[in-house]
């Protein structure tokens, strides 16, 4: 599916130029960075989105019709390097729309499939969400109860997902439900993409610590789906969903090299507030210099793996491990940086809250698409080859304990 | 940057690294141990066969030319395998010094003989304790060396080395020539240290215009030849540790099945990832002489650091009490661990060397 000729090699001076070009010309109002009000965030995302893509830089490696230009993974990587130096907006549902959908329907789907939802994606006109955890799944995430049942040609389906982000301004959800309950739980997965306006839909914000709203619960009540809308064979829901986190996890480490506890900002920070010369300090940002440029060159070898066309290894679960810990650990030390006066942010600082966020925020990071634990025991397992944990639940799906009382 | 080995150095590792397993057995090391003798002769003169050691000495010099990346590789498989070779003196240290410092002459003279493996090279710049660099006492004066110079790797089996003086300055030393050699006892047993006491002894001068940038530039690159060794000799105690663990069993269990033992190796797996990713990306810098290389050589020899000294502690620990027996062969990445992450100075000196470098690029930033 999907095959194009081996790309032609292009003169990458050349792309960086007419980039950047475009760049300044359209990004202008995107040089300092702001912050939105939701709605406007979500709509000035889209917007945006629609502006690249009448461009041919909505995904840089899909052909012209939808919103690209036929061109290479190095291209793109080289059009987000150079959109990192704006601020422009994105959000959520559009991360998952491309970090996550986009690439699993690509891979399970059919090309009629990929096409009916790329084309509005990739033009600025559809956000997606993620509809996988439940209250009683989630590192377990197999274990899932929402049930589809096939009626003809759809499906009927019910039950509750938690943690879908962003579920409110999306058009489309990927949905994992159990469609045979009587086999392996894992088997008995198939992968819908939900249209978020079918009606039994009902999306309630969660309360968060960061004192936002991202995440919500979504209630399923009788919710049809046409069977177009299947994702892969009935059963082969769970392949499809490691698709998603292998790409959630790899994505989930990719942040802006101007983000504010990026090294050089620490360092910058450090000697400001007159700590660069303590030893500890060094130590510390040495470590997580290590760590940031380890995770960039990491990322420069999956590219270049993929571009000779290898699988990534199973090993980029780490990213989202080491970014994660990274994450909580530099913006505490931004904190540190001010003493008792760093938990609180002035007028004169108003990057502080900032760092508040981040580091409420990185504790979603190490559970969010694979807790920390999960993530080590697949690195164990995947990339040593060390034993799988000791299961109880190789019985069918109706029979584990807690489900067959229910 | 293009961080891949291309297929012919992965095919030049790959035969080094069946050779290295090859020839060199946990037997022959306990042995060279028992009998204290600091190398295997007869491996060294295959290595130097296959031009293993000739890798980066330009082939006017009678090396193949093959570039620093291939000295990388080799380097690596000198770690996974605990060669018992001076490799990382006379190849890392003795000709890369020549390459940077020597005068003509000087090079003519050595690096044919270096790369044939005829002659046996190292760098003598400790004095006693304390960091690299500092306090350095011995004197060069008239064409000869009057101070010690103590640990030297590989001295007794040495037949030159490049001297940092006072000055700095550089020398080279033929050392068939009026020094004394007192071995050390060392806490790796495997690659042998002496003093080098120099008493008006007859040395050249080095032809180089700036000798501190010379020796800046020498230790980054020796920073980056270690990493690889310390890369491979990390992979190599990670297996060791995750064979071990799926070999034994306890309470009915693999050792390996427990969430503990997974965690701990999967925490290494990690280390072990971003120094692999830190090293390519710093072979390539090398290669390239870019402008960011010393802090690229800082972050891969702090990355290799913590990655080797984790495995190895972590080996030991994994395989229980019979990691402190003598036949586990555990001991010899534990002590090589230290050796290796402090030979060219402690994580604290890398640490400020990287904090500098960024340092210095924030402020022509700005």
């Amino acid at each position: 599916m999907h095959q194009t000729a081996p790309p032609a090699r292009i003169d990458e001076s050349a792309f960086r130029r007419e980039v950047r070009a475009w760049l300044a010309d359209n990004a202008a109002e995107y040089r300092e960075a702001r912050a939105w009000p939701e709605a406007e965030l979500v709509a000035r995302s889209l917007a945006w989105q629609k502006r690249k893509a009448e461009a041919g830089f909505g995904l840089i490696t899909e052909p012209p019709g939808l919103g690209g230009r036929d061109g290479t993974a190095a291209m793109a990587s080289i059009f987000a390097e150079e959109e990192a130096r704006y601020h422009t907006p994105t959000f959520t549902g559009l991360g998952i729309a491309f970090g996550m959908a986009l690439p699993t329907i690509r891979k399970h789907g059919a090309p009629e499939q990929y096409r009916r939802f790329a084309e509005p994606t990739i033009k600025g006109e559809a956000a997606w969400c993620q509809l996988f955890s439940e209250p009683s799944a989630g590192s377990d995430l197999a274990g899932l109860r929402t049930r589809a049942v096939r009626d003809g040609e759809r499906w009927i389906v019910n039950g509750q997902k938690v943690w879908s982000s962003w579920a409110h301004h999306a058009r489309f959800g990927i949905l994992l439900a159990r469609t045979d309950p009587t086999v392996v739980k894992h088997q008995g997965l198939t992968f819908f993409v939900l249209d978020m306006r079918t009606p039994g839909i009902e999306v309630r914000p969660i309360r968060q610590i960061s004192g936002k709203s991202d995440f919500n619960e979504t209630f399923l009540t009788d919710v049809v789906i046409p069977d177009a809308n299947r994702i892969g064979a009935e059963g082969e829901g769970w392949a499809c969903a490691m698709t998603v986190l292998m790409n959630e996890r790899h994505g989930a480490s990719e942040r802006a090299s101007v983000s504010h506890d990026s090294v050089e900002n620490l360092l910058r920070a450090a000697l400001a507030a007159g700590r660069l010369d303590s030893s500890s300090v060094r130590s510390k940002l040495a470590q997580w210099w290590v760590e940031e440029q380890g995770l960039k060159n990491f990322g420069l070898r999956i590219r270049a793996a993929l571009e000779r066309g290898e699988t990534p290894p199973p090993a980029v679960a780490m990213m989202k491990l080491v970014s994660a810990t990274k994450m909580q650990q530099t913006n505490a030390f931004l904190m540190d940086l001010g003493e008792y006066g760093g938990l609180f942010s002035e007028p004169d600082r108003p990057e502080q809250e900032q760092v508040f966020f981040q580091y409420i925020w990185s504790s979603a990071m190490m559970i969010a698409g694979g807790a920390d634990e999960i993530l080590r025991n697949q690195l164990a397992e995947r990339v040593l080859g060390m034993p799988s944990e000791p299961r109880m639940d190789k019985v069918p799906f109706n029979e584990l304990p807690g489900i067959k009382s229910s | 940057m293009d961080l891949h080995f291309g297929d012919e150095l992965k095919q030049l590792q790959e035969e080094v690294r069946r050779l290295l397993t090859e020839r060199v057995s946990a037997n022959l090391l306990r042995r060279l141990i028992s009998e204290d003798e600091g190398y295997d002769p007869a491996l060294w003169r295959t290595a130097a066969e296959l031009g293993l050691l000739g890798a980066a000495v330009p082939e006017q010099y009678g090396g193949s030319g093959l570039g620093e990346r291939a000295v990388c590789a080799i380097a690596e498989e000198m770690g996974r395998a605990v060669a018992p070779l001076p490799f990382f003196s006379s190849i890392c240290l003795a000709a890369e010094a020549i390459k940077l410092a020597g005068a003509p002459a000087q090079k003519s003279a050595w690096l044919p003989r270096l790369a044939s493996g005829e002659a046996i090279g190292t760098f003598a710049w400790q004095e006693g304790l304390g960091p690299p660099e500092t306090d350095v006492d011995a004197r060069f004066e008239n064409g000869r060396i009057s101070g010690v110079k103590s640990p030297v790797p590989d001295a007794l089996l040495a037949d030159v080395a490049v001297v940092v003086c006072e000055g700095p300055r550089l020398a080279l030393a033929d050392l068939s020539k009026g020094v004394r050699r007192e071995p050390l006892r060392g806490f790796d047993q495997l690659r042998s240290h002496a003093k080098l006491v120099f008493e008006n002894t007859p040395a050249e001068a080095m032809d180089v215009p700036d000798p501190k940038d010379a020796l800046r530039r020498l230790y980054d690159r020796a920073a980056i030849y270690a990493a690889f060794e310390q890369l491979g000799a990390a992979e190599s105690a990670m297996f060791m540790a995750r064979d071990y663990t799926l070999q034994r069993y306890t309470f009915g269990r693999q050792l390996a099945s427990y969430q503990a033992v997974k965690h701990n190796l999967a925490n290494i797996l990690v280390m072990v990832e971003l120094a692999r990713s830190n090293a390519l990306y710093a072979a390539a810098a090398l290669e390239a002489d870019a402008p960011d290389l010393g802090a690229a050589a800082a972050t891969a020899r702090l990355a290799a650091t913590r990655a080797y000294e984790t495995a190895a502690r972590e080996n030991l620990q994994l395989h229980g009490g019979v990691g402190f027996t003598w036949e586990a062969d555990c001991h010899f990445h534990y002590r090589r661990a230290r050796l290796l992450a402090l030979s060219l100075g402690s994580p604290a000196i890398w640490e400020n060397r990287l904090i500098e470098a960024l340092t210095k690029k924030n402020a022509a930033a700005a």
